[in-house]
């Protein structure tokens, strides 16, 4: 449905996307992720026909972005980052003009406005001035005037940057109730959202393309890599935690070991491993062994957040490089 | 064609929402009425001095009232059009509706063509506030209506080429005040381009042929002038070219 071929986009200054190709199938929701400034709105002003690609290209349903940028604007629907809302119309005006201007004509337009007013949930404000409205039902009137021509993909540019928790709940929901009869792409920084809303993940850093994949095996990737919870308990009275440190930094495999808490005669222990090493078993020979218990044992929980952060951190890139298996816990740099 | 009437629409729904369209034509109709007044005030005093020294000079409504007073219309519009032009496009690109626009299967000309439009048809609603004035005139005297048509003509011709100016320059800029005082300027130049007219240097013929309101006098006298009804279109035209050029412009810069 779309199709991104070494798409390239500069400015005077600098480079924001830089030769990224990607293709979305149809009917797929597609999270593009990336931290601020990485070229997610340029790459979907691009993909709407807003902005001209420097070299490379797009298409949409089949229509080249700069060969036919009437017939992929008929077919595209487009949330911009600031919703972009007349603030003096009111709300079924405002959503018929945009029918109007997308199209659409006389009952159709009736049938269509009438139907995104309750879908998006903005019937009951239907008559009130766009100005007026609070963040969330504005982010829901701009979606409905995305959605209003029923168009075969959906460009949804941060959809639920600014919402309150409950608002951005129904908004993902909505989203997600999209999906299937459209094709969905839409970018965030928020990595929880790519987890509960998308089926694919597409992450951009610095203009560069640095994944793409499902989110599922993104997730399986990085807990390859990723490290073990041991809660170990001493059999009678304090358990010497240095002591178990010691232990369990002599298992085979094993790279680091932090404490994590302690608590009463319990220690949780992070144990890492050395790249693509399996050292449960040993982990837990080891330590009923020298005469503890072993109370729990368990995959660290690896979050996107934590795939995010070693794909996109050059620095945490480098350091994984010369050091295995050490972890770097690093804010993402983001430049605005 | 039914997108240019529906951004249209919008344009004049958004006028008529703000106080733009009531601050316009208010101060329009207050500032004709005023000349109006003063040129009937002159007009009767001409003619109470004439019967006085018992001389029989025919006096003309249309020369005396009609012509000056159409004149002083023409150079309230130059004033008041930044007024109308300056949000145009700047409100746009402020609030981000341009993406919207940009990105609808609209062309660029259309929706150029709808905001030209919408402010045209506010110029011309204002123009027929300022016809009742003359209503006055027609049921007091016996004026000739024809001459009157053309001026009218004229200064709709005049208002079309600044408005299509404005247009452009609201392109410019995604602040409206600049945009406003931007076309205020430029049409503050194309008046006063005329008024070194006397000399003969061929600069100063060049700008005074540039000036607006020389292409105005003949209207004003109730001739239809074909050369400057021509240079009114070719304005208008040039207006909406140079924003259709920089509306093009924007996306391969911004």
């Amino acid at each position: 449905m779309i199709t991104v071929r070494e798409l390239t986009k500069r400015y005077a200054r600098n480079t924001a996307v830089d030769h990224i190709s990607f293709e979305v199938g149809k009917g797929q929701i597609v999270g593009f992720l990336g931290p601020n400034g990485a070229g997610k709105t340029t790459t979907m002003r691009v993909l709407t026909c807003f902005l001209p690609p420097t070299s490379g290209g797009a298409t949409v349903a089949g229509f080249d972005v700069l060969e036919a940028p009437l017939e992929v604007k008929r077919r595209i629907g487009y949330l911009p980052e600031a919703p972009p809302l007349y603030p003096e119309m009111r709300t079924a005006e405002y959503l018929a003009f945009v029918g109007k201007i997308k199209g659409l004509r006389g009952a159709e337009l009736a049938k269509r406005t009438n139907y995104v007013l309750e879908r998006c949930a903005v019937a009951e404000v239907k008559d009130k001035v766009l100005g007026k409205l609070s963040r969330g039902y504005r982010q829901r009137v701009a979606l409905a005037q995305a959605i209003i021509h029923n168009p075969e993909v959906l460009v949804l540019d941060e959809p639920t940057a600014g919402l309150d928790p409950k608002q951005i709940n129904e908004t993902r929901d909505l989203i997600k109730s999209l999906a299937g009869d459209h094709t969905v792409i839409l970018s965030t920084h928020i990595l929880p959202e790519v987890e509960q809303t998308c089926e694919q993940v597409i992450i951009i850093n610095k203009g560069k393309l640095v994944a793409t994949d499902s989110v599922e095996r993104l997730q399986n990737r990085a807990r390859g890599a990723g490290s073990v919870l041991v809660e170990v308990a001493g059999r009678d009275g304090a358990l010497d935690a240095a002591a178990v440190q010691r232990r369990l930094e002599q298992v085979s495999g094993v790279s680091k070991v932090f404490v994590r808490e302690t608590r009463g005669n319990r220690s949780v222990f992070e144990v890492e491993s050395q790249r693509d090493r399996a050292i449960r078993g040993d982990v837990a020979r080891a330590i009923v062994e020298s005469g503890w218990d072993l109370n729990e044992l368990r995959t660290a929980a690896v979050s996107l957040e934590e795939v995010f952060l070693q794909l996109t951190s050059s620095d945490a890139a480098e350091a994984a490089a010369a050091n295995p298996g050490a972890r770097e816990r690093r804010p993402v740099t983001s430049k605005a | 064609m039914r997108n240019i009437w529906t951004i249209c629409r919008k344009e004049l729904g958004s006028y008529f929402v703000s106080p733009i369209a009531y601050v316009f034509m208010g101060l329009f109709a207050v500032i004709s009425g005023y000349f109006f007044w003063r040129w009937v005030a002159i007009f009767i005093a001409e003619g109470i001095e004439l019967q006085m020294r018992g001389e029989s000079f025919p006096l003309n409504i249309n020369e005396q009232v009609i012509r000056p007073l159409v004149s002083n219309v023409s150079v309230i519009g130059l004033f008041l059009i930044p007024m109308i032009t300056m949000r145009l496009f700047a409100e746009e690109k402020r609030s981000g509706t341009i993406e919207l626009l940009a990105t609808s299967p609209v062309r660029d000309l259309e929706v150029i063509l709808g905001k030209w439009l919408a402010a045209m048809i506010l110029y011309a609603g204002t123009l027929v506030l300022t016809a009742l004035n003359y209503a006055w005139v027609f049921r007091y005297g016996n004026p000739d209506w024809k001459p009157l048509a053309v001026a009218y003509l004229g200064l709709l011709l005049q208002a079309g080429a600044l408005l299509a100016l404005g247009t452009f320059l609201s392109t410019l800029t995604r602040n409206q005040i600049i945009a406003g005082v931007l076309t205020f300027g430029v049409c503050l130049l194309l008046w006063v381009f005329d008024w070194g007219s006397y000399e003969s240097s061929s600069w100063e013929r060049v700008l005074a042929y540039l000036s607006v309101l020389t292409h105005f006098e003949s209207f004003a006298k109730g001739l239809l002038s074909l050369r400057d009804a021509v240079f009114y279109l070719a304005a208008i035209f040039l207006g909406l070219f140079l924003t259709a050029r920089s509306l093009e412009s924007l996306r391969w810069r911004s």
